[in-house]
């Protein structure tokens, strides 16, 4: 994308302040609903970010694949076990949670600091690329077939593996109590026909 | 000035720690597969920007990054899969109560 460097910095500076305060709503409100929808909001954001960095397929990708059906599916999933029941308490549920804070300030420290102290290998962009829809089709029908083909297998395997794992064992069998039901205004029309 | 290369990937650091502090605190286990959802996000946001910034010759780190969007859709159909799996046989989705398996 051929964008001005001053919109380019101003849009990244929104979509980061965006994607960051959903991220912290989707691990830190309470109510699971609502955070399923913020979740769609950072899938939305970083599909942004996506276009900032030139990868319009991968974009497209993302908007299709995680606001449209995996975050689709979490809040079927949501529908489906979302018991309002308050939890029990555990031994040191504070403390914990301190801990926990501390482990991923000091983790994100730890990589800011690394990136900061690397010195990467920045080649000059090229800016006659065609499209990345052709270079990602000629990638993955070349180089990349056999992880191309494998993806294939996995999805197959995940489809299976999803429907064995949720389908339920038994069915319970109220056939009989239907057929009654629909048997029974056959019997009154007739009785008013002889009438 | 100019967007660099250590924006996105601060900013991907910083959703990656988020998905990890929500993996490891939260009770509800579909909160849980949300916050694998963002560090997979994180992940795939650093492979753009080096596929950007480091490799814009043959993309490849977009090559990538369409893998990592594959597992990750196989990845959330079949773990709500089992969370309603566990949910239908436990009756709860709550973490701390999964201790089947712990001593």
């Amino acid at each position: 994308m051929n964008l001005s460097q001053g919109v380019e910095l101003v849009s990244l500076l929104v979509l980061t302040v965006i994607l960051i305060s959903s991220a912290m709503g989707v691990v830190l409100i309470p109510s699971i609903v609502y955070s399923a929808f913020l979740l769609g909001l950072v899938f939305l954001s970083i599909s942004g970010m996506y276009l900032l960095l030139n990868a319009d397929f991968v974009a497209a990708a993302q908007v299709l694949i995680y606001v449209g059906a995996v975050n689709v599916l979490i809040l079927f999933a949501i529908m489906l076990v979302n018991r309002r029941k308050a939890y029990r308490e555990v031994k040191l549920g504070a403390l914990r949670r301190i801990v926990a804070i501390l482990v991923c300030v000091a983790l994100f420290g730890l990589l800011v600091l690394t990136n900061l102290n690397t010195i990467w290998l920045l080649t000059p962009k090229v800016e006659s690329l065609p499209s990345t829809i052709v270079a990602l089709g000629q990638h993955f029908f070349s180089d990349y077939l056999l992880p191309f083909e494998l993806a294939s297998i996995l999805l197959l395997v995940a489809l299976i593996g999803a429907i064995i794992l949720a389908r339920r064992e038994f069915i319970p069998d109220r056939k009989e109590e239907n057929l009654e039901l629909l048997e029974r205004p056959k019997e009154q029309l007739v009785s008013v026909g002889e009438e | 000035m100019q967007v660099s290369l250590d924006a996105f990937l601060v900013t991907a650091t910083a959703l990656f720690c988020i998905g990890i502090y929500g993996l490891i605190t939260s009770r509800n286990a579909v909160r849980v597969l949300m916050s694998i959802e963002l560090m997979l996000n994180a992940v795939n946001l650093n492979f753009l920007a080096f596929s950007n910034y480091l490799d814009s010759a043959n993309i490849r780190g977009q090559v990538f990054a369409v893998f990592v969007i594959t597992v990750a859709a196989a990845e959330a159909a079949v773990g709500l899969a089992i969370v309603l799996s566990i949910y239908r046989s436990r009756d709860t989705v709550d973490m701390e109560e999964f201790n089947l398996l712990r001593w």
